[in-house]
């Protein structure tokens, strides 16, 4: 065994650092106190991990729902190939399982200094680290024209009621009609998501109402994800039903002739699907956790700590992630990891682990059982600190087949089994 | 300059703190970055191969050839190419050493 002195100078510092930032909750005699805010792919992963890893320390999930709905695999529901319920689960094993005190509830206020958080129902969790994983927020108002709330045009954007209720409109709307969905500047959740929708109301039309159309009204100048994949698919599998047209940026939405402005034309529709611009949730926002391009959350990458606020940590897509690091349910549960690893480290007085890696692998339906997928592995960069992918580590699919078909559907029973039990 | 085995123990013994750059919590952090694919503890429900229990040096092989892309794969060619040797020796112990039930 050797250190270079300059190894050891760094790891003393490092422990000695954290282990002055105040009293650590095992010199004060207690159980160290972790509250996680938001349960989904990031939230819950974390509190079962700091559970699974260190059963000494003691977490609370608050969840304003009272199940998890995943989004990835839900623009199937659109299709009528799979149901809601197949992509929901409960909250229930990590309680009973690994210890999680989960808390339906909705968080008012966190207050740092005082390193507590205030829910709607009155209670007051304290906390020694604070997980915050909001996901976005939808922000309608930021598009012309748009009603906030609007049972006629849906977002969807979240898998739940709007997923069903545009699944209904689809299967309301007459052979021969339009269904237009409008796609915001990147980064929002799930870059492929917007195409891989397309994909599934292309083929639910070639296969139930054969007249009708698929126009993608796309605000960034190209696909976003995958694109060559999904081009190949529009052409192969879709011409003469989907349509698709890049620098197509809502200038006003005029919702009752169902008709959205662009610089150029107005274009009807009788299914309007406007997926909205997007910010990290509004709990973040709240918190003073929201640093980076007025959107999303700056956060050291070694712990997802946020860079604006201290012992508060900040997870999946609200996170300002580094290059190429994609908004999704995947990179969120890895992120949680990391993040889980560094608290219990830092709970601890130990040095935090200066090699993470996290990894993503997103799968899209191009048809009800044909998948493609984007890869990629992430390592830390510690000169620049940051996240960089690992030389030749990243790449799609070679084609679309039905074997990651049968892979995106046990990835999603696997993943959503790592975060809830 | 370095420091002898002795004179580092003395210091690790001054400070309240264990660094966690060790190959147990490493190989714990890196084998958790297969398990949103694999499953739980790498525990698959379905067709994705689960890698809890299997033998080290299987494991190691098959990280190898997807590697060097000898090995049949959708993905896993280009996931293997994001870790070193030693992490994949890490992670490789660590599935091993999970037991079945």
């Amino acid at each position: 065994m050797g250190l270079s002195r300059r190894q050891f100078m760094q790891w003393l510092s490092a422990t000695t650092a954290a282990a002055g930032a105040g009293f650590s909750p095992a010199a004060r005699g207690a159980a160290a106190r972790v509250v996680v805010v938001g349960g989904g792919f990031a939230g819950a992963t974390a509190a079962k991990y700091i559970r699974m890893w260190a059963p000494d320390i003691a977490v609370t999930l608050v969840e304003r729902e009272p199940e998890f709905i995943s989004c990835p695999l839900s623009n199937r529901v659109l299709a009528g190939v799979v149901k809601l319920k197949d992509l929901t689960r409960g909250y229930g094993k990590l309680q009973a399982r690994y210890g999680v005190r989960v808390v339906q509830d909705e968080v008012v206020a966190i207050d740092n200094a005082a390193q507590q958080v205030q829910l709607a129902s009155g209670q007051v969790l304290k906390y020694d680290r604070l997980i915050v994983a909001p996901g976005v927020d939808l922000l309608p108002a930021e598009v012309p024209g748009l009603p906030e709330g609007s049972e006629r045009i849906l977002h969807a954007w979240k898998a739940g009621p709007q997923t069903i209720a545009l699944h209904k409109q689809l299967e309301a709307m007459h052979d021969g009609g339009v269904y237009a969905i409008t796609i915001p500047k990147a980064p929002y959740r799930c870059p492929p998501g917007p195409y891989e929708r397309a994909c599934q109301v292309a083929w639910y039309f070639k296969a139930h109402k054969p007249k009708s159309k698929v126009l993608i009204l796309d605000a960034n100048e190209d696909v976003v994800s995958k694109k060559g994949l999904f081009t190949k698919a529009w052409t192969e599998r879709y011409a003469g039903i989907l349509e698709y047209r890049p620098n197509s940026e809502i200038v006003e939405v005029d919702a009752g002739a169902m008709t959205v402005k662009l610089a150029f034309e107005d274009v009807r529709a009788d299914v309007l699907n406007v997926v909205p611009p997007q910010r990290a949730g509004k709990v973040a926002l709240d918190a003073g956790l929201v640093n980076a391009n007025g959107r999303w959350c700056s956060v050291d990458f070694l712990t997802y700590e946020s860079t604006a606020v201290k012992n508060v940590h900040v997870l999946g897509d609200a996170i300002m992630a580094a290059p190429q690091m994609p908004k999704s349910g995947h990179m969120a549960n890895q992120h949680a990891k990391v993040c889980a690893a560094a608290v219990i480290s830092l709970l601890r007085s130990q040095a935090v682990s200066t090699q993470p890696l996290v990894t993503n692998t997103c799968y899209s339906f191009v048809s009800d059982k044909d998948v493609i997928h984007v890869a990629s592995v992430h390592a830390y960069n510690a000169e620049k600190k940051t996240m960089e992918i690992v030389q030749g580590a990243s790449g799609v699919s070679a084609v679309a087949s039905e074997l990651e078909g049968q892979y995106a559907e046990s990835w999603g029973r696997n993943i959503w089994a790592d975060m809830l039990g | 300059m370095r420091f002898s085995n002795a004179a580092l123990i003395l210091m690790v013994l001054a400070v309240p703190a264990v660094a966690a750059d060790n190959d147990n919590v490493n190989g714990r952090n890196w084998a958790a970055t297969c398990t949103g694919c694999h499953g739980p503890n790498g525990r698959s429900d379905g067709p994705i191969p689960g890698l809890i229990g299997l033998q080290k040096a299987y494991i190691v092989m098959a990280m190898r050839e997807f590697k060097e892309g000898t090995r049949q794969a959708t993905v896993m060619h280009q996931h293997a190419k994001g870790y070193t040797d030693e992490q994949i020796e890490r992670i490789a112990e660590y599935f091993a050493a999970q037991k079945l039930n």
